[in-house]
Order: structure tokens, then sequence, then C-alpha cells
């Protein structure tokens, strides 16, 4: 087993959102996450970086339980959400994923109108009494996800009109309107141009503001960009977690160099 | 059998073709293969194409244009006061072609010389007593000029048989030289042959056309056949369809039979509906359930299990219907149970176990839809905190739904089509009534009870059984066109 | 919710996972209901073909047993070769009719012999107890054994349809009230025979190597024929299929370019492959049997009409093996100088060959289970009462077909006949099963996965 360097200096215990204890995740026979100790902080963006087939995305889904949908995938160990066990047998995943919203690597509008599309989520929670208050949601949310003005005049166009960078904002946008406490974004920007890369990205720096935003992504300028904190996986391990900064500049462990520096990945 | 033996012929000289043609290319090359601009097999082959092709090509043309050409001769001899009340042209010509078959095979079992088959003056009784000791079948409506033109008829067909094995067999000992020009080195065999090969599976695939088409002219010609000797205005908007037994014409003129569609088209659709009413909702939550929420090893059993359903032929089904399911529906509600039905052949029988039928159909078609919806879609859903069932009915049904709706259509295609279970299950009695546990009818019920029963078959009773058909074929394949094109178009949305 | 709720991001910050609110438990709910349906559409589905099965088990065994009786007939030369000349064309003259008293006396001596009391006294009383079939089956044998006449002969013959029904439970004494065939008197007999032994059940080899016979006589009708006559039509439509749909999806798949044509032959096997069965059966009375004469009722003919309703399945099945088929094969092939048609023929075809036999054989078995365009073209039931005499015989003479048969007897008025309608589709679906396990296995063996 390897070491975790995690650098925890200003980091106050209040602010903990999300705090994983030894987790392991099997798949079938594969041993794909191996003793995961984490923690992820409150308005704060937090970045999983890592070479392909690390594990950072599996793990990105356990912090929601989307794994429990694969037949073959096994959680041990501890997540606790506001101190909270969210494995707990006591624990219905879809009211956790309510307040853990996901975003996924490709734009995945519903085959409906983009009104239905945010609204589908506020729908299902029961977060509206009346169609004006859903109408207060999806503004709310669709100028929080930054495509309001693209979007105000058709919003009973279908959502799969748009283009991916608008889908994608779209995605973002139905997530919040949830009202979600922590965001899980899995590689938000890998199917998007480099211009909506970019406009995905702001949009990500201001949802800072109200949420914990984990982010996975194969780009480290992305990460170096977007993020507060970063995590480095390796072929399932954590290897190294920290201040972004710090992770960039001054990595402690000699494979998070290796990658950051491009030798492996 | 000549023409087994001419086939033989053909195939004979084929062979040789084949040997020759491969030893002459191989001798123009020295013997060296390698000089050859074709592997050695490829010249014989290029005989055998160039001797089979043309040969058979003409005898399955002769063989069909024979009967057609030999009957026009033939009906110019018989005269129009042979053909008696009731009877036909055509009805005659069978009776002719029965007598020459007779005679040709009384010959052929030495009840008879061919001298005494082809008299002229033979007289009408001791033929037909020949042809009696002979085994063949004499009704007692052969008369003297029949007789004639049966022996005019089998003198024909001899002869006519006589010129084409010789045509036959001329075109392929030339198409034996014609293929031998070929064996050369420098001939391109194998192009020749591969081009033949190509013609060859093109043909294979027009088969489908030409089913096509055989189907839809064999129902205009006798659908027209039809309208001619009774109005089409009586068979699309009489609402009775009560056939009578020996056909005929009432004082004004009318047919006595009355033919209207009408009541077949509502007993189909009632008995389709009850079918759907029963696979729809079975079939699209079974598929649901295996797809979305059953674990590999459930999946393994009960798709299967569902799918055996689909293998039943349809005439177990009918014999379920019949003997299974009417009586238990009897004990139900019929003058024990609940008093609203009077028999077990019903429209509530047949629908509901064509229903059962029709189960796996909805389920396989319905499954393969559900699992083209991208997994991305239910994940999206899952992400926002929806329940399993949330996710599918809100997002995966309606995406699946153009699919769903082009299963269903094709499944109603299957209801209208079927014939087995509602000949045993749904009665014989066509009816216009909303009560489902009475005896109706359908369609193809009728077709098959028009067509297998004793009426005459150029009669409109008989020939009824084409419009039908038409009616049929029409709607089933617009149902299917349609079906097909929204499931291809659905389908192309996530490719 | 208030408006206050909407504009807070945490608004349900302060709840507990650990609790389920009310919402998420009515949502579980209405999620649990809905796993009911669909569990409830599957078990659907898995009774009904449960109680399908358990029907046709049931009903149908019963066909597979038949009663015979042992008696003992004294072959009378006075009534059977009056001349005594044991000239063969002499005996021959004596119809069945002749025999039956023989046969009625053999039993009717056995009442005495045995000591059984019976309000029967008449030896004509037998007749309801006998199959009509027996006196043939003495006949025949005398006529094959002239020098037999006037021994006393052992026969094993038919009961009445009415006294197997009632050793199988079908007929009982309630039921034979309002029959003129047997009386309860005759029941009691029966029961005492039954205990000598003199009425056994037995396995009934006949019912699967048999003819039809004819409307009351259901104690002697078997499958045999029509079986033979299944098989000879399964053989046409094998020879013709299987080369003419493999052809069609070679050209299709490998050769076919984008054109009209193209497009007109996918769209026609498409639409084929939905075409109810009967207009099949419209299509082939009137061109096979009006327009080219065929011959009606033949074998040959219905295998023609399901050739021609089981290609387009066998075509959309053989280019699904076809196109499973890597295009890294065909390149591989191009690559060393073959020509597109030596590279199909020598490595593609062979290559999706399982796959091809697997779909052809469950084309077949489809065709096999096809009942509605057989009984246009004249392949009725009540047809299939003589064996073929040959293989031309087979594929020209007037037969029926396995399910053509199933559905005769079903629509006779006799119950006798539902017996074996049932235990005909016992045969029929273990043809059906032979099929589509031959075509699992094939697949199992030799499927490729690339």
């Amino acid at each position: 087993m390897y070491d975790v360097h995690t650098h925890r200096a200003e980091t106050n215990v209040d602010d903990i959102k999300i705090s994983a204890n030894d987790v392991q995740v099997y798949y079938g026979d594969t041993h794909a996450i191996k003793d995961v100790s984490i923690e992820i902080e409150a308005k704060c963006v937090t970045a999983f970086i890592g070479p392909s087939g690390c594990g950072k995305s599996t793990f990105l889904r356990c912090l929601n339980r989307m794994n429990d949908t694969i037949d073959i995938c096994r959680v041990e160990g501890q997540i606790l959400l506001d101190e909270e066990d969210i494995y707990d047998k006591r624990v219905d995943p879809v009211q956790l994923r309510a307040k853990v919203g996901m975003v996924f690597q490709k734009p995945n509008p519903f085959p409906k109108s983009i009104y239905d599309n945010i609204a589908y989520g506020p729908r299902i929670h029961g977060l509206a009494n009346s169609k004006a208050d859903l109408d207060v949601i999806v503004e709310k949310s669709l100028r929080r996800g930054a495509i309001w003005d693209e979007v105000k005049d058709r919003l009973h166009a279908p959502g799969t009109g748009l283009s991916g960078g608008q889908q994608q904002r779209l995605c973002i946008a139905r997530a919040v309107a949830t009202e979600p406490e922590v965001l899980l974004m899995d590689e938000p920007c890998s199917a998007l141009d480099p211009i909506a890369t970019a406009q995905v990205e702001e949009l990500i720096d201001e949802l800072r503001q109200d949420y914990s935003v984990v982010i996975v992504t194969h780009s480290m300028q992305q990460a170096a960009r977007v993020s507060q904190k970063t995590a480095f996986f390796h072929l399932g391990n954590l290897v190294e977690f920290g201040e972004t900064g710090k992770i960039f500049t001054n990595p402690e462990d000699p494979r998070t160099e290796s990658y950051i520096t491009g030798r492996i990945g | 059998m000549p023409v087994f033996w001419l086939i033989l012929i053909v195939l004979g000289l084929a062979a040789v073709g084949y040997i020759i043609g491969r030893q002459r290319a191989l001798a123009s090359a020295g013997g060296d293969s390698r000089h050859l601009h074709s592997l050695p097999s490829y010249y014989g082959s290029n005989v055998s194409i160039k001797v089979m092709v043309p040969a058979f090509f003409l005898m399955i043309v002769w063989l069909l244009a024979q009967p057609f050409v030999i009957e026009g001769r033939v009906s110019g001899m018989i005269p129009e006061s042979e053909i008696r009340e009731g009877s036909s042209a055509s009805l005659l010509m069978a009776e002719v072609r029965r007598a020459s078959e007779g005679l040709e095979n009384a010959v052929a079992g030495g009840f008879m010389t061919d001298e005494e088959a082809r008299n002229a003056r033979a007289d009408l009784s001791d033929v037909t007593q020949r042809l009696k000791d002979a085994g063949q079948v004499v009704t007692n409506t052969i008369t003297q000029p029949i007789l004639k033109a049966a022996q005019a008829h089998r003198a024909m067909v001899k002869s006519s048989n006589l010129y084409m094995s010789i045509a036959v067999i001329a075109i392929a000992v030339a198409g034996v030289f014609w293929g031998l020009a070929g064996a050369k080195a420098d001939f391109r065999a194998r192009n020749v042959v591969e081009r033949s090969i190509r013609w060859l599976l093109v043909a294979a695939a027009s088969i489908a056309i030409l089913t096509t088409i055989g189907i839809v002219l064999s129902l205009i010609f006798n659908t027209v056949e039809f309208f001619r000797l009774y109005p089409a205005s009586q068979f699309f908007f009489n609402p009775t369809w009560l056939p009578s037994f020996g056909g005929g014409i009432d004082a004004d003129g009318n047919p006595l039979s009355k033919l209207g569609i009408i009541p077949l088209l509502w007993g189909t659709l009632y008995i389709s509906l009850i079918a759907l009413a029963v696979a729809v909702p079975i079939g699209l939550f079974a598929a649901i359930f295996l797809s979305e929420y059953a674990g590999p090893k459930t999946r393994a059993i009960a798709k299967p299990m569902l799918e055996v359903l689909a293998g039943i032929p349809t005439i177990v089904y009918g014999l379920f219907a019949l003997l299974t399911v009417g009586p238990l529906l009897i004990g139900v509600f019929g003058d024990d149970g609940l008093g609203w039905m009077q028999a077990g052949t019903a429209v509530m029988t047949a629908g509901l176990v064509m229903g059962i039928m029709l189960i796996p159909f909805v389920s396989s078609l319905s499954d393969d839809i559900i699992n083209a919806v991208p997994q991305a879609m239910r994940d999206g859903s899952y992400g926002l905190g929806a329940t399993k069932s949330e996710t599918i009915k809100q997002v995966v049904l309606p995406a699946a739904l153009p699919g769903i709706v082009g299963a269903i259509l094709l499944a109603a295609s299957r209801a209208i089509g079927e014939t087995m279970i509602v000949v045993l299950g749904a009665g014989a009695a066509a009816r216009l009534s909303l009560n489902p546990f009475e005896a109706m009818t359908t369609v193809t019920a009728k077709i098959v009870s028009q067509l297998t029963g004793d009426a005459d078959f150029a009669s409109p009773e008989a020939l009824v059984a084409f419009a039908l058909g038409m009616t049929l074929f029409i709607i089933t394949l617009g149902l299917n066109v349609f079906a097909l094109y929204i499931v291809r178009k659905y389908r192309e949305q996530y490719d | 919710m208030t408006d206050a709720s909407i504009h807070s991001p945490a608004s349900g910050g302060k709840s507990s996972l650990l609790a389920l609110d009310a919402r998420t438990k009515r949502r579980n709910a209405a999620e649990a209901r809905f796993r009911m349906y669909g569990i409830s559409a599957v078990a659907a589905g898995v009774f009904f073909l449960v109680v399908l099965l358990g029907a046709i088990l049931s009903n149908g065994v019963g066909a597979f047993q038949q009663t015979f009786l042992t008696v003992e007939v004294y072959l009378d030369p006075a009534k059977l070769d009056k001349k005594g000349q044991r000239d063969i064309a002499d005996i021959k003259k004596v119809s069945t009719f002749g025999y039956t008293p023989l046969v009625q006396q053999g039993l009717f001596d056995q009442i005495e012999a045995n000591g059984i009391e019976t309000p029967l006294a008449k030896r004509k009383d037998m007749k309801a107890l006998i199959s009509a079939s027996a006196a043939a089956q003495v006949r025949d044998f005398v006529i094959a054994n002239p020098d037999r006449i006037g021994d006393k002969v052992e026969f094993r013959v038919l009961t009445s349809s009415r006294v197997d029904g009632y050793l199988k439970g079908r007929v009982t004494r309630e039921s034979v009230a309002r029959d003129k065939n047997i009386k309860p008197v005759h029941l009691d007999l029966v029961d005492s025979f039954t205990d000598l032994g003199i009425i056994k059940k037995e396995f009934n080899w006949s019912f699967i190597t048999g003819a039809d016979a004819s409307e009351s006589r259901a104690e002697q009708a078997g499958m045999g024929v029509s079986i033979l006559g299944s098989f000879f039509m399964t053989l046409v439509v094998l020879a013709l299929a299987l080369p003419i749909g493999v052809a069609a999806s070679i050209y299709l798949e490998e050769f076919a370019p984008q054109n009209r044509f193209t497009d007109l032959i996918e769209v026609n096997i498409s639409n084929l492959a939905a075409v109810p069965s009967i207009v099949f059966g419209i299509l082939g009375l009137a061109v096979f049997i009006q327009f080219a004469h065929l011959p009606q009722s033949a074998p040959l003919v219905g295998g023609l009409v399901l050739t021609l309703m089981t290609l387009p399945t066998i075509i959309i099945s053989t280019r699904a093996s076809l196109k499973s088929v890597p295009p890294s094969i065909r390149d591989a092939a191009l690559g060393i100088g073959a020509s597109k048609m030596q590279a199909v023929f020598h490595h593609v075809l062979p290559l999706a060959m399982p796959g091809i036999l697997t779909g052809t054989i469950i084309g077949l078995a489809q065709a096999l289970g096809e009942t509605a365009p057989l009984l246009l073209i004249g392949m009725v039931g009540y047809i299939a009462t003589n064996y073929p005499e040959g293989i031309a015989s087979g594929f020209m003479d007037p037969n029926s077909a396995m399910p053509a048969q199933i559905y005769e007897w079903a629509k006779r008025a006799d119950p006798a006949y539902y017996e074996r309608a049932w235990g005909g589709i016992i045969i029929l679906l273990v043809f059906l099963l032979t099929m589509n396990i031959i075509a699992i296995i094939l697949r199992r063996r030799f499927e490729r996965r690339w």
C-alpha cells in the first residue's frame, strides 16, 4: 500500500462536505478502487485527475451511489455526507442523489423540451407547488447554468436540438434545478469544443459560490484553471491530494510528478 | 417422365462439357495450368453454364406457355352448345384436360393402344369403360365433342413435348460448342463464370419482388373477376354476410348470396382489439421488467420461456382456444355462470388466446427498442435522483415511444392476419355485435371457409375469398409499411 | 413550498439522509408497485406457457395409449370360402361385412367361457365394443394366409373409441346415457373383460405410424401419413429456401450496389416477412394450381408455398450472419488477389455457415407448424389416408401435413378425435423441439465471437 500525501493545513472541520474512509470498489473480481480516503470541502471545486482507467470516474460515481445501477459493482468502506454514511442501509439513493447531483461526460438531455428537461428534477422531487413555482425554478436554473439568454425564446423546443456546449450547460442547469448541495461532474467538457469548454469552465467557477463541486477531468490545464483542490489517482489508488497550486508546482509523490510532467498517462 | 429424362440429358451434357472444356483449356496451355488465365475448373464451369442456362430457360418458358397455346387451340374445337347451364368454359377445359390425361395414363397402363386413344370415331361408352378399367377418374359429363377435344389435346401435348425435347437438346448441344470456343488459355473464364454467378445471385434476390408481384397479380385478377360477378358496392357496404349454397340470383337479378365485408372486418377488428388489450400491457411490462429490473439470471430463464410461446404453431393456439379456453370461459360466463355466453367459440375466446400468442412478439420487439435507448439517458435521470420507475415512465418510455408504437402496429398486423386461432376459436357466424361473448368471424376465417368448401371455383362465393384476401393484404401492408417506417426512423435517431 | 425555499440552494440541507421523508416513501411505494406490474406481466406470460403445455400434455398423452381386445376368431370356411377352393379371388369377394359376425362371435363366446353374467344376450350386442377396423384386420390376415381358414386364430384388435374412452375416463356411465352407440350394460361387460385381461390399454404405435381414418373410427386414426407429408414438404423447403435464401443474402450483403433496385428488394423482403401466411396460401392457389396446373394437395406445392413464406425469415437471419463476419476477413482474401466472388465463397460463407444453418432450421420449424396456407392449396387432413408409394409419389400425390391433420381432427364431432388432436400436437412439438435444439447446439458449438 502506498502512502497518501494529503496536505491538511488550513481546512476547517466544519467545511468538510464529504468524507471518504478506506473506500474499496470491486467490479466483479477486479479491485478498481483501493483504500481511498479523502475529504471534500464545501463551496470549493475539487478536481480528480489521473490517467485513463485510474478509477477517478468510478470513485466519483460512488459519491452519489450511481454505481448501484451496475449489477457487478460492490463498494466497501465508508463515505460520509454531512457526517451521515451514504451507504447506510436506511439511505435511499434517490434521496441522496437529490442532494448530490451529477453531470455526465456526454451531454445527455432528455428527448423533451428545454423546459421539461429542467423541470424534470423539481417535478419528481416535488420542489414546486404550482406552475408559477416551476417557471421560477426553470428560469433561475437556466440563469445559473448561464444559458438563459440563449434559450429563453425557445423553452419548448427540444433539448436535443441545442449545440453540444449548450446541451452540456442545459444538463448542468438541470442538475442545479433540484437544489443539490454537491455537484459531481464526470469529464463535463470532454465532448465539447474549446469555446464551449471555456463557457462551461466559467460556469463551474461561478457554481463554487453555492455548491461543493467535484470534477473529474483528464485535462490538467482544466484542473489547474477551475479547481482549488486536486486529487491524483493512479491504478485505483489516491496518490496525492492537496491544494491545486501545490500539486501542480510541487508534488510530493514521484508518480504525481511523472504524470504532471507527462511521463505517465 | 420425359421432362425428368430431358433434365438428366441436359445435366449429362453439362457434365461432359465441363470435362472437355477443362481438358481443352489445359491442352491449349500445353498442359501447364500456370499459363491459363483462370483455374482450369473455371473453363469447365464456363461450358456447363452455357449448356444449362439457355436449355433450362427454354424448357421453363415452353412448359409455362404450352398449356395456353394448346388450350387456346382446343377450346376452338368445342361447340358453344357444350357449355351447359351453371358451367363455364374453364370448367369444361378442366374436363378436357382430365380426359386427356386419362387417355395418356390408360395407354401407359396398357389398357388401351395408342391407336385406340387416337381414333377419332371411337365409341364414347367403350372409351369411358376402358378408362374406368384403367382406374382413371371419369365423370359422366364426358360427351363426344369433349372426347374429341381430349384426343386432340393429347395429340398436341405429345407432339409439343417432342418438339420441346428436340429444341432443348439442340440448344444444349449448341451450348457445348459455344462454351468450348472459350476453352483457350487467354480466355477470361473466371470473369465470365463469376458474372454468371452474380446474375444467379441477382435472380435469387429478385424472387422477393416476384413473390410480391405474384401476390398482387393473383389477388387483382381474381378480385376483378369477382367484381364482375358481384357488385362492389354490395361487397363493401352490405352489412350482412350470408353466402347461399348454390349461388344464383333472385327474381330481380340480384345475387342470392349476401357477401358484405363489414361484419367480417368488424369481427377482425374486435378480436384484434381484445388480443392487443391482452398482449400490449403484458408484453410491454414484461419487456420493461426484463430489460430494466431483472438480474441476468432471471432474464436468462424468463426470456427464453416467453420466446417459447412465440415458437408454438398457431394451430396449437387454435386448439387451445377451442378445447381449453372456450370451455373455461363457458364455465364462468356461460349459462351456469353469468349467462353472457352461448358457446365456447366467441370473440373473447379467440381474442384472449391470440393475445397470449402476441405477448412474446410485443415483448421481444419492445425489449429491443427499450435497449436501444442510450444508457446516458437513464444515467441522467438517476443522477437527478429519479427512481427507476420514474426514469422508465418519464424518460425511457417517451424516448422509446415511436418504436413501441411501431411494435404495436406490427402486432396489430399479426393479429389481423392470424388465421388458425380464429378459424377454431371465434366461431363461423358473421355478426355485427358489441357483445364480446358472441361468436363472430373474421376475414381470414372466411377466406379459408370459402376456398376449402364445395363452392365452384368460378362462382362469386369462392372468388369473394380473393377480394377478402386483397382487403387483408392492403390493410396489413399499410400497417407494416407504416410500422417499419416508424421503427426505422426511431433506430436512426439513436445510431 | 415557499418562495424562500426555491432561492436557498440548501433547502433540504438540514434534513437527514438517514430518515426517509414522506415524499420519498410515496415514491418508493410507486416504485415497488411498478416493479410488481413488471413481475406480474412476466409471471402471466410464464403462467400461460405452463397452462398451455399442461393442457397439451394432460389432454394429449392419452392418444399414445389405445385399448385393444384379444379375441379368438373362428375363420369359418362356410362363410369365408363357400366354394372351398381356397381360391384367392373367391376369398377376396367376401367383404368386411362377412367378417364382422365372426369377430363379434369370437368375443361373444368369451362371455360364456368366462361365466360372465350380463343381460347382453345377442352376438350383435358386441358391436358396441369392437372397432369397425377389426373386420378389415381379420380379412387382411385371411387374404394373406388363406390356408388358415377353418382355424381358430387369436387376434389383437382395436376396441371401439367409446370403450377406449371409458378406460381413459373420457366416457362415463353418465355421459353414455344419451349415447346411442353404447349402453351402461356394455360398460359393465367391459369391466369384466378388463378384469380378465381380455381388454387392455397398451402403447399405440399406430397413432404415430398410421393413416387418418374415417370420422367414425377415431380409434384407428394416426399421424403417420401426414408426418410423411410434412417430411416431403420440408425437404422441398430445405432444397429451395436454403440455396435461394443464401444466394439472395450474399447478393444483398456483399454485391448489391446502393440503388433503387436494391432498395426495392429490401423493402419487399421486410414486407413479405410480415404478410399474413394465408395470403401466401392464396398466392399458391392462384399461381401454382390455377396458373401452372401443378397437382392439388401435393406436398411439392405445399413446399413451394412454404418456401416463399420462409424465404424472408431465412434471408434476414442469413444476412445477419454474413454481417457478423468482420470485414478484415474479406480484406485479407482480397489482399492476396482473390476475386470478390472467391473471397465471399471461400472465406465469408464458410465462416457464416453455422449462423445460416441455425436461421434455416428455425425457418423450417416455422414452416413445419404452418397450417393456413396448406388448407387453401388442398392439403387438408382427411386426404392423409394412403401412404405415398415411393419418392415421386411422396412429392406429387395428394397428402396432408401434421398441422392440417390436427386441424381436421379438431373439427370432427367425436370427442375421441380431440384427444388425437392433442396427441398430434405432442408429436408436432417434439419435431419442433428437436429442430430448435439442433439449432441451439449448432449455435453453441460453432458460434464465433469476433
